[in-house]
């Protein structure tokens, strides 16, 4: 062990952040879209003529899978693995890995509640279909905390190459 | 566990929808014959048929739909004792009787009535939950031996009772629990009510009386064993204080009561969207609604004062 370089291990933490960040935001969503899924399975069974609102309600909380998709996507392509040539030191892959670290667990927390509200919304529409505007901004709001995560990952993210570690 | 009911409560947010309201209880009001208000039910998606026939098949309809969205309906229990244990004195006293019973089970029990009706002739009551097997074997040895159907029928209200509560406390659900409470309490009420009224002494109502969280039954019991006031005065100082200023109006306005109190238990159903809270709360606003039709019915085929039927109307859910 003496002799292990551990620059060598940038390029694995850097694919580790990578990986978590698809990862995390997909199995919140996974479980977020499943959740309302039922829901809107519920309604359309009573009511097969709300199927358009209840499935835009139920998508609601699929979007935290595509910003993982995302902050994965532009992580693998600064760190070379999509191809390209990059240097990575033990720091560097640390630092990507933090900068994946706020999509990844906000993505997944944020899923889930998200699929909350948006499950409570999915009853509002049911019993007053005529509220559908109102009751989108509920799992909405919800929605901000994920877009944050998402700035501030891909700020990092396109950032670190240019810090000298 | 609190996820797994999601479907169906997206479903029941649906047929929330056509409950009665107020409204349709006032539009039922102003019918002027009974034939007006069964086409008057029917345009709102209501059986068709005589009233007694109308109102069981809502009450089908009510379980039709619980059994369509959870295959595990012993939550539900603590709904279905009552007609549980009704078939079971029906079935004991029958027995005991050597008579052929004739339109004296109810529908809808979680227990076949032509099972009990075995189990009592046999005298095994093994198929039966265990509680109920207990009560059920000391009610048939009473009754052999007193010849006291009030006593069979004290042993089975009791047990009945007992097991509403344990259920409601095994469920793990608020809404359940406080039900069972509720339901035992104003259950405990009545009977010390009644006990009052008719003179039976301490014995009697040690052996009558559920014990409940809410009230002492020592308390309870001594009250009604003195008087009328004394039982009052014992409420006021209970969670069901109002309880004691309906009973002093009417019988009939504590029954609203009761019936009111659990509307308010159930109306925070409303606003949960996971728990099998809103599918109880559901299946008690469907009861509620068919007892207020009922009354509306038995006013119209009786020719009663709208006033005093308005005054026995229940609150609604939606």
């Amino acid at each position: 062990m003496e002799n292990f370089d551990w620059s060598t291990m940038g390029i694995v933490f850097a694919l580790i952040g990578a990986v978590l960040a698809a990862l995390m935001g997909g199995i919140g969503s996974a479980i977020g879209v499943g959740m309302t899924g039922q829901a809107a399975a519920g309604v359309v069974t009573e009511n097969p003529s709300l199927f358009g609102r209840v499935l835009i309600l139920q998508l609601l909380p699929g979007t935290q899978g595509i910003y993982g998709l995302l902050i994965g996507f532009v992580t693998l392509t600064q760190i070379g693995v999509l191809g390209g040539t990059a240097e990575m030191t033990l720091a560097k892959g640390l630092l990507y890995l933090a900068a994946c670290l706020p999509m990844a667990i906000v993505g997944m927390v944020s899923a889930k509640w998200q699929a909350k509200a948006a499950v409570s919304s999915i009853s509002l529409v049911a019993k007053r279909p005529d509220q559908f505007g109102k009751s989108m901004i509920f799992p909405a709001m919800v929605e901000t905390y994920a877009v944050l995560a998402l700035l501030i990952s891909i700020l990092a993210i396109t950032s670190i190459a240019k810090i000298p570690v | 566990m609190t996820e797994e009911y999601i479907y169906a409560v997206a479903r029941v947010r649906s047929r929330e929808l056509s409950l009665l309201s107020r409204q349709d209880v006032d539009q039922l009001m102003a019918c002027r014959s009974v034939e007006e208000c069964l086409r008057t039910l029917s345009d709102k998606g209501w059986a068709t048929g005589s009233p007694e026939e109308v109102l069981a098949a809502e009450e089908e309809k009510t379980w039709a739909f619980i059994r369509e969205l959870t295959d595990d309906l012993s939550p539900f229990r603590v709904l279905l004792f009552p007609t549980d244990y009704n078939n079971l004195k029906a079935a004991v006293k029958a027995v005991v009787t050597s008579a052929e019973p004739h339109d004296v089970f109810l529908p809808g029990g979680s227990i076949p009535p032509e099972t009990l009706l075995q189990c009592v002739r046999e005298g095994d009551f093994s198929p039966l939950p265990e509680s109920m097997a207990a009560a059920a074997d000391s009610a048939y040895h009473t009754l052999l031996q007193t010849q006291d159907g009030q006593l069979c029928d004290v042993i089975l209200d009791k047990a009945c009772l007992c097991g509403i509560l344990e259920c409601g406390q095994e469920s793990g659900s608020d809404i359940l629990r406080d039900y069972a409470e509720l339901t035992c309490a104003v259950s405990d009420i009545k009977v010390a009510v009644r006990a009052c009224k008719t003179g039976k002494n301490r014995a009697f109502l040690d052996a009558a009386l559920a014990p409940c969280g809410s009230l002492s039954m020592a308390s309870l019991a001594g009250a009604a064993c003195k008087s009328l006031d004394d039982l009052y005065a014992y409420l006021a100082v209970t969670p069901y204080s109002e309880a004691a200023e309906r009973l002093k109006e009417s019988y009939s306005a504590f029954e609203k009561w009761c019936d009111d109190r659990v509307m308010d238990l159930i109306k925070d159903q409303k606003m949960n969207p996971f728990t099998i809270g809103p599918l109880f709360a559901y299946v008690l606003a469907r009861r509620n609604e068919i007892s207020t039709v009922r009354i509306i019915l038995s006013g119209k085929l009786n020719e009663l004062d709208d006033g005093m039927v308005r005054e026995r109307l229940r609150e609604m859910y939606v």
